[in-house]
């Protein structure tokens, strides 16, 4: 069973895949034999030493906390956007272009706009984020939305049970999963945008050090980042997503 | 009789599908007193569903009136076909939510009174159909309803499974005695649990018949029922 806790039998399989990973590379990095390719031992020390300094913490405290607020904005903004949209089929119409359009909008044109028409600053960089998550988000809750089952909102209605309650027992149960989806793809998507927009416009951040690191053509230092950023959002998908979604799903049979 | 709670006198009823009308509802006129237990009982489609749709303010649209004793519409518990509880929540919680005000008394009454307590900490997909049949006729009795809705509650359970929960509805009715309109496509049923039996002919639905159960014959159980129900049927 997946929904055991975090130790149970699945955890063989899956390291297996990230411990062929890691061998495949120190392999390949050591018949390399290249400063590009580095070896995981390189690049685990590079990490640790970075860690010593600070410099690793700091910058990575920066790059999650921008994670947060645009992640925040977006789901909240989004998914209000959502359901309004499936709730209400004029509102679906009316904004339902810009929706696709801001879908098909490169990220890095969202960027670059941004940042031409409010300035490299902090809330501009967050913006950007957001906004480029946003749409998605939409998307995902006004399925959630129309999928409401009317036979529960009308055993509300039937009960005259007020709208809070409505909100809280009987609507937002029902988006449970669609906010966890949400969430999920959206915590891969802003990540990699937020290395972008630090890249173009912050002078701090992951994506800021993996610019000057590219400048220097340090490849060692730009996987240490990488690799201290993947072991953060690891553990924040499996120790805060997955015993979330365990413990508001612990309905089910 | 009594006095009563609830006039219906609907003139019709039709969906508009694709263009077309169809009745559902042909003229109904039907009173049901403030503690009195109504069967509707007719074929299975007839449109019975509708009519109490219509009298529990899910259907808004039909000619005709619904008046009710004291002018407002009254507090009703709805037991729908489907038991449409909250999956989310627990046997428990399902309660308190419907009522006003939580009451955990009531509820935990209720919930003896149906033989649910084991259950009360469970989450609905746990349960049987019988079983979260019964915590939708708990949730229905714990708002203290003034009139309860009921839909074929006890369709698509084995005998003595619906045999059971029908005796545990009349033991939370004897808690509380109110009006109750009871749809059902089983004679034998409608004998055992209501005071009147109202026959109902299919699509336009009409009444074809009235059948006040004698007094002796009320409540005793579906053997009695089964008795009544034949005399109906015959005469």
């Amino acid at each position: 069973m997946a929904r055991g806790g975090l130790i149970n039998r699945d955890w063989p399989l899956r390291l297996l895949s990230t411990v062929a990973i890691l061998l495949a590379w120190q392999g390949g990095a050591m018949v390399a034999h290249s400063r590009l390719l580095p070896s995981v031992v390189d690049v685990v020390a590079a990490m640790l030493r970075e860690t010593e300094s600070g410099a690793l913490p700091w910058n990575l405290g920066i790059t999650l906390a921008r994670v947060a607020a645009a992640f925040s904005v977006s789901l909240l903004i989004g998914s209000a956007v959502g359901i309004a949209m499936g709730r209400w089929r004029r509102l679906d119409l009316l904004l339902d272009s810009v929706i696709t359009i801001l879908l098909n909008l490169p990220a890095l044109v969202v960027i670059v706009l941004i940042y031409v028409w409010f300035g490299l600053n902090e809330v501009a960089a967050i913006a950007a984020v957001a906004l480029n998550k946003l749409p998605s988000t939409a998307v995902t809750l006004r399925e959630g939305a129309r999928a409401l089952d009317p036979g529960l909102s009308e055993m509300a209605h039937s009960f005259r049970m007020p709208a809070g309650r409505v909100l809280r027992h009987v609507v937002l149960p029902q988006l449970t999963p669609y906010f966890l989806a949400a969430s999920r793809s959206g915590l891969a998507l802003i990540w990699k945008i937020v290395l972008v927009v630090e890249l173009l416009g912050r002078s701090n951040g992951v994506g800021f050090q993996i610019q000057i690191y590219f400048q220097l053509f340090d490849v060692t230092m730009i996987l240490a980042y990488t690799l201290a950023f993947i072991l953060v959002v690891q553990a924040i998908e499996w120790l805060g997503l997955q015993p979330l979604e365990r413990w508001i799903t612990r309905w089910r049979r | 009789m009594a006095a009563v709670i609830l006039q219906v006198s609907i003139a019709g009823k039709s969906f508009r599908r694709n263009g077309d009308t169809l009745p559902v509802l042909g003229p109904i006129e039907l009173s049901l007193g403030t503690r009195e237990i109504v069967a509707l009982v007719g074929p299975s489609g007839c449109g019975k569903t509708t009519l109490l749709r219509i009298i529990g303010g899910l259907e808004t649209v039909f000619e005709g009136q619904i008046r009710w004793a004291g002018g407002d519409r009254p507090r009703i518990g709805t037991v729908f076909q489907e038991p449409r509880l909250l999956p989310w929540r627990t046997v428990r919680q399902n309660l308190l939510l419907a009522q006003d005000q939580p009451d955990p008394t009531l509820a935990d009454e209720l919930l003896h009174a149906l033989e649910l307590t084991q259950f009360a900490a469970s989450f609905p997909p746990s349960l049987s159909l019988g079983m979260a049949r019964r915590v939708a006729i708990a949730r229905a009795f714990a708002v203290r309803p003034d009139l309860v809705l009921l839909d074929e509650p006890f369709v698509s359970l084995d005998p003595a499974m619906a045999e059971r929960s029908r005796e545990l509805l009349l033991t939370a009715w004897r808690g509380r005695p109110t009006a109750a309109l009871i749809v059902t496509h089983d004679l034998a049923e409608a004998a055992a649990l209501a005071d009147r039996i109202v026959l109902l002919a299919p699509r336009p639905t009409r009444v074809l018949r009235e059948f006040v159960v004698p007094e002796a014959d009320r409540r005793q159980g579906i053997g009695i029922g089964q008795q009544v129900a034949a005399t109906v049927g015959s005469e």
